[in-house]
């Protein structure tokens, strides 16, 4: 147990870069592992937007490549493969590591003043747990029969032996335990290390509210991916021992016969906390950059943090609004309905709360802050289209359509994306001691922002003319074959807004190795990350600092006129 | 470096940090970390024992569990893993008070207890596979009966069962440090007697939840 003290350096190859329990160095390996996955996701997401447009014609470029035995033509199984397994990259093998593995590693010690994450071993083991998980799902697309085919959700019976008899989905429920065991020990770890190892003076009241996010997200990674877990215990033995906890009856030899609401069940309870696990961390970058680049402290921080506590707290008990077509009882699901409504109220408060910050700043247009920008335009529209869906009776018939695709992508997905983008793009002078380029950076914010919310609202309009999800080729159906042409759109769209992440690789990798050297405090913030030389000492702080004034002291009247921002570190002139 | 090291080093765990913080106690690291794994694996066994309600209440037909089972040697297990926590609450205290021997003496017989326990349910799966409650399909007295009460029965026992085995290889980790008198120094020394404890006692009192769910109702 450390992290309050400075351990020895590090000297060999292995312990420095590969089994390092250096917070800095694991954070740089969750974030290289998180991007390679968003990557393969990515790609993942245009072969789907290219079924949809042209069912039937081979797939340009990698299809033949992919897909010898078709001649690069998808076929179905192929489709709910691809749709299914982009589902699960992205959530558990992308954005995960990426924001709470990555950014929480990187965050919070330097954020709150501290040599290193309390259990260092610990955090290393998280790392390689999720790469072992991630290995086992990528292993499960090479398998026979296919990697998991029953959307990322794996609905029993489509997940048991009934729905699927290859090794792909028992691998599937596999990597989803490491995965999720690898995120409850970073949980645990970054937990205790906030309560215990904040630097003198960095009260609750002064954290910085990434770090108040991360907290958060820590306790929902702890209290519900256990949840997943029994749920994946119980599928695992579904499908390797022959039990049959989640098949009806009906399709059962023999006695017995489970309940596949069940599974529905289990995995929602984790399944809604998930989702707010993914935003969370979002919200807090958003709430921070807002400050930083607007030059005003962040309106409302009470209510912020008060308002990001609420939903941790409410995001456990709505999880019913995931199922309010599986026959759940009328006055249950009125129950749910009700409590996901009251959601809205703190989602409200904070952006109200981070408009009052941009009102009247001193605003600095760079990147980071169009990112943080970008996230509260499409989760303003996410969140407003998720009131339709959150009401039974319109739910109904939304549900299961486009429109719910469209939803959760600007929620959760394009949200998430643009929260982890913005911090990418805030943290990498301090990360790699280089600047990034910044009008590439703007070409990738706007040439993924516009096509983006282009591609999800005209899913939107799709869905609510009906056109149902995971269908392999909507073409065959007549009713749906009006819609082919915004198919297509979106899909062109879809495709420019892939080929803009080109930029983003090629300046990431570039500004990483030949970059232009970075000052040490290029956004001129207050923070302890920002207080550190480039690159970071592996035991961060000589001394541990002493925290008098809060994370977001900009344009103080006492500062006088030479700057306009004061460290933590200093008190406020009086 | 060297004098930050000592610095901090000669308050011990974080007393330094804690001390200067009134917004949280003095509870270690460990402890707190302790703490949220057993809240966790309280949720993940909440989720078998949730579907273990839900499939019992909607199943048709349910055999009576302490028919098919059997009770008086599960109470007598049942028995042995609450003394054994009560050996544990002895163990912690003569660690507090740096009695070595008395550690030792107390860490032992609570290994023991949880390896009586474990031997007991070894024993109890062969009697019950022996008399048809198998792990896929179950039949009791010759008669088929809802194969669900097997599977459930052996996932939630088993998965306890786990527990304990993990916790008495963690007792006697604990049990060769005890022997080299590692934990009986005073301050905070006695910590991982007491951080072997808490899991402890979880596992116990989570027996106490799935014997009364599983056998008893």
């Amino acid at each position: 147990m450390s992290g309050d003290h400075i351990h020895p350096e590090p000297t060999s190859f292995l312990s420095k870069y590969v089994f390092s329990h250096d917070h800095k160095v694991i954070a740089k390996q969750f974030m290289w592992f998180g991007l390679i996955w968003l990557g393969i996701g990515g790609i993942m997401a245009m072969m789907i937007r290219w079924q949809l447009a042209n069912p039937g014609m081979p797939v340009p470029a990698i299809g033949e490549f992919l897909f010898p035995r078709t001649n690069g033509v998808l076929d179905p199984a192929t489709y709910n493969t691809l749709f299914t397994m982009h589902g699960t990259i992205m959530i558990f093998l992308g954005l995960t590591p990426l924001m709470i593995g990555a950014f929480g590693n990187w965050c919070i010690p330097l954020m709150i003043g501290a040599r290193d994450m309390i259990f260092p071993l610990l955090n290393m083991l998280s790392f390689w747990t999720v790469f072992v998980g991630g290995c086992v799902g990528f292993y499960s697309l090479f398998v026979p029969m296919g990697a998991n085919e029953a959307g990322w959700t794996s609905y029993a019976t489509l997940s048991t032996t009934v729905g699927a008899q290859g090794l792909g989905e028992t691998l599937w429920a596999v990597a989803v335990f490491l995965i999720g065991a690898s995120s409850i020990m970073g949980g645990i770890n970054y937990m205790t290390t906030i309560i215990r190892l904040r630097a003198p003076g960095m009260t609750w009241g002064k954290l910085p509210l990434t770090v108040w996010a991360l907290f958060l997200t820590s306790v929902l990674n702890v209290l519900f991916i256990p949840v997943i877990g029994s749920a994946m215990i119980l599928l695992f033995l579904d499908r390797a021992v022959g039990t049959s906890f989640f098949t009806p009856a009906s399709l059962m030899q023999g006695g017995g016969g489970g309940d596949p609401i069940l599974y529905q069940h289990l995995f929602w309870i984790f399944g809604h906390p998930e989702v707010y696990i993914l935003i969370l961390p979002a919200w807090g970058f958003v709430c921070d950059l807002l400050s930083f680049f607007a030059r005003k402290p962040a309106f409302g921080y009470r209510a912020s943090v008060g308002a990001m506590t609420a939903v941790t707290v409410l995001s456990a008990v709505v999880y019913g609004h995931h199922m309010f077509t599986t026959g759940l009882s009328p006055m249950l699901g009125e129950s749910f309905m009700l409590l996901t409504m009251i959601i809205s109220v703190p989602a409200e408060i904070l952006f109200f709360n981070w408009l009052h910050t941009l009102w009247k700043g001193n605003l600095r247009l760079e990147v980071p802050m169009l990112w943080a920008i970008g996230v509260i335009f499409v989760f303003g529209l996410g969140g407003l289209t998720g009131i339709y869906l959150a009401t039974i009776g319109t739910d109904i018939f939304l549900h299961d359509t486009y429109f719910v695709v469209g939803h959760f992508h600007l929620t959760m997905a394009a949200s998430a994306l643009f929260g982890t983008f913005g911090a990418l793009t805030f943290w990498f002078p301090k990360m790699f001691g280089r600047r990034m380029n910044q009008t590439l950076g703007k070409i990738h914010f706007w040439g993924t922002i516009v096509p983006l919310t282009f591609v999800f609202c005209l899913m939107f309009a799709m869905g609510y003319a009906g056109m149902p999800r995971r269908y392999f080729d909507h073409t065959s159906a007549e009713w749906l074959a009006d819609l082919q042409h915004m198919n297509k759109m979106a899909t062109h769209a879809a495709f420019l807004l892939g080929a803009v992440q080109l930029v983003f690789v090629y300046n990431f990798i570039k500004s990483r190795f030949w970059g232009p050297v970075a000052e040490e405090n290029p956004w001129e913030v207050g923070t302890l990350d920002w207080s550190m030389p480039t690159p970071v000492p592996y035991y961060n702080f000589k001394e541990i600092p002493t925290v008098h004034t809060g994370p977001h002291e900009f344009s103080h009247p006492a500062l006088g006129e030479d700057r306009d921002w004061i460290p933590m570190t200093e008190k406020l002139p009086t | 470096m060297s004098t930050v090291h000592a610095a901090t080093e000669s308050h011990g765990d974080h007393s330094d940090l804690a001390a200067e913080d009134p917004h949280f106690g003095k509870a270690t690291g460990g402890k707190i970390a302790m703490w949220m794994f057993i809240a966790q694996d309280g949720m993940s066994f909440g989720g078998l024992l949730f579907a273990y309600g839900i499939l019992r209440a909607t199943a048709q037909e349910w055999p009576v569990p302490a028919e098919v089972l059997g009770i008086n040697l599960t109470a007598f297990a049942t028995f042995l893993l609450i003394c054994s926590s009560l050996t544990m609450v002895f163990a912690v205290l003569a660690a507090q008070e740096k009695n070595k021997a008395s550690l030792v003496k107390w860490l032992g017989l609570t290994i023991l207890g949880g390896i009586g326990f474990l031997g007991i349910q070894v024993y109890e799966y062969q009697h019950l596979v022996h008399n048809g409650v198998g792990f896929v399909n179950s039949s009791f007295e010759g008669e088929a009966i809802n194969s669900l009460f097997g599977t459930t029965f052996y996932a939630v026992t088993g998965f306890h069962g786990l527990h304990v085995l993990s916790g008495v290889i963690y007792l006697i980790c604990i049990f060769k440090g005890a022997v080299q008198g590692k934990y009986t120094q005073g301050g905070d020394s006695a910590s991982p007697v007491e951080l072997v404890g808490l899991f402890w006692h979880f596992v116990d009192l989570v027996w106490i939840l799935v014997f009364t769910f599983i056998y008893l109702l």
